[in-house]
């Protein structure tokens, strides 16, 4: 009994040391995935993103389906290394919506001018409204929504090419 | 780059608009960082360091929307018994894009929208509990600094008492033997 109240402080000491190390050495998670996922699009109904544009509304969802709504903004540099994939995800036959988040129609403008333009619709999020009410934490950030208008998946971060068969298949899960 | 402890800016790779953070008392808002070591500064580092100074000053400006923050974002309500609710939540709110921060503290321009919303919300009569709820909805229990008392956090809870207890077991072994 005595020799175990000896070794019962290493004891201590080495659990504490493990726990400490598993904590430093596992990666780095800085990802909050939205818990919006499997419930319905929250309510909006956005002015236009971009000059001569339609406005978005989460209506024009309804019964469309699925497609992807792209959470941009111009001033987003990684939004500029996914915009080729978007482009190229659109040339497949996929419907992508976006949600320019505190941007200028103008400025919107610029960006597809220099990036393409793959979007059916663009809305305009100037106070970040939306983007709260997705669960969305960051810019770019890509959903997936079906004919209901349920959100059936998040990628957080830009797509990349890597990215596109993940995507596609959560398209066609949500069909 | 010796004497230099470097966390250099994730810009280049595409994560800098996801990672920028920064103080609000102290008005950063940078996404690099850097620990000054000893004071004496090599010769032939001082053109790397210039162009590190330069880099300082010329990657944020990419971060950033090109709009004012939003109205509310650093504004008090006119009610002080409002703005007084809406500050204690927005200390137990934490910032989604600095993590170890409460929005009340972020200078980061989301921060900045959610001080907005919460205090829209709370000038629209919403009770401060409902909008923590809200948000506990969309980014999970992570998002509040609230401690709950759940399964999960009773170890959390227990540990003073338990710690006490056995602080008061160990002083008892000692004061009898010294009797």
């Amino acid at each position: 009994m005595k020799r175990f109240w000896l070794w019962a402080p290493l004891a201590g000491f080495v659990i504490f040391f493990g726990v400490v190390a598993f904590g430093l050495i596992r990666p780095d998670n800085r990802q909050i995935a939205s818990q919006m996922v499997g419930k319905p699009l929250p309510a909006f109904d956005l002015p236009a993103g971009a000059p001569g544009r339609t406005g978005f509304s989460s209506k024009d969802l309804q019964g469309e389906g699925p497609r992807l709504l792209n959470v941009f903004a111009s001033w987003c540099v990684p939004c500029i290394a996914e915009a080729p994939v978007l482009m190229q995800l659109k040339n497949q036959g996929v419907t992508i919506d976006a949600i320019a988040i505190r941007d200028r129609p103008e400025d919107v403008a610029t960006f597809l001018a220099r990036n393409g333009d793959p979007y059916d619709k663009i809305g305009s999020d100037t106070a970040s409204r939306v983007q709260l009410a997705m669960g969305s934490s960051g810019v770019p950030e890509t959903f997936v929504i079906d004919a209901k208008g349920v959100i059936r998946h998040q990628h957080i971060g830009d797509i990349r090419p890597e990215d596109v068969p993940e995507i596609l298949a959560q398209l066609e899960k949500a069909r | 780059m010796k004497g230099f402890v470097l966390k250099p800016s994730r810009n280049l790779l595409g994560e800098g608009d996801r990672t920028k953070c920064g103080d609000r008392a102290a008005g950063g808002g940078n996404t690099l960082r850097f620990a000054p070591g000893p004071s004496t500064i090599p010769k032939q580092g001082l053109a790397r360091i210039l162009a590190f100074a330069l880099a300082l000053v010329a990657t944020p400006a990419l971060a950033d929307s090109n709009l004012p923050a939003a109205k509310w974002a650093n504004e008090q309500l006119p009610d002080p018994r409002q703005e007084a609710e809406a500050r204690t939540l927005m200390l137990t709110l934490r910032c989604i894009v600095c993590q170890g921060q409460s929005i009340a503290d972020s200078d980061a321009e989301l921060a900045g929208d959610m001080r907005a919303m919460v205090r829209t919300r709370i000038a629209a009569g919403e009770k401060p509990e409902a909008i923590r709820q809200w948000l506990i909805e969309r980014y999970g229990q992570w998002v509040s600094y609230k401690p709950l008392v759940e399964p999960m956090t009773w170890p959390l809870w227990l540990a003073p008492l338990v710690l006490l207890g056995l602080g008061a077991f160990l002083a008892r072994g000692r004061f009898r033997r010294h009797r």
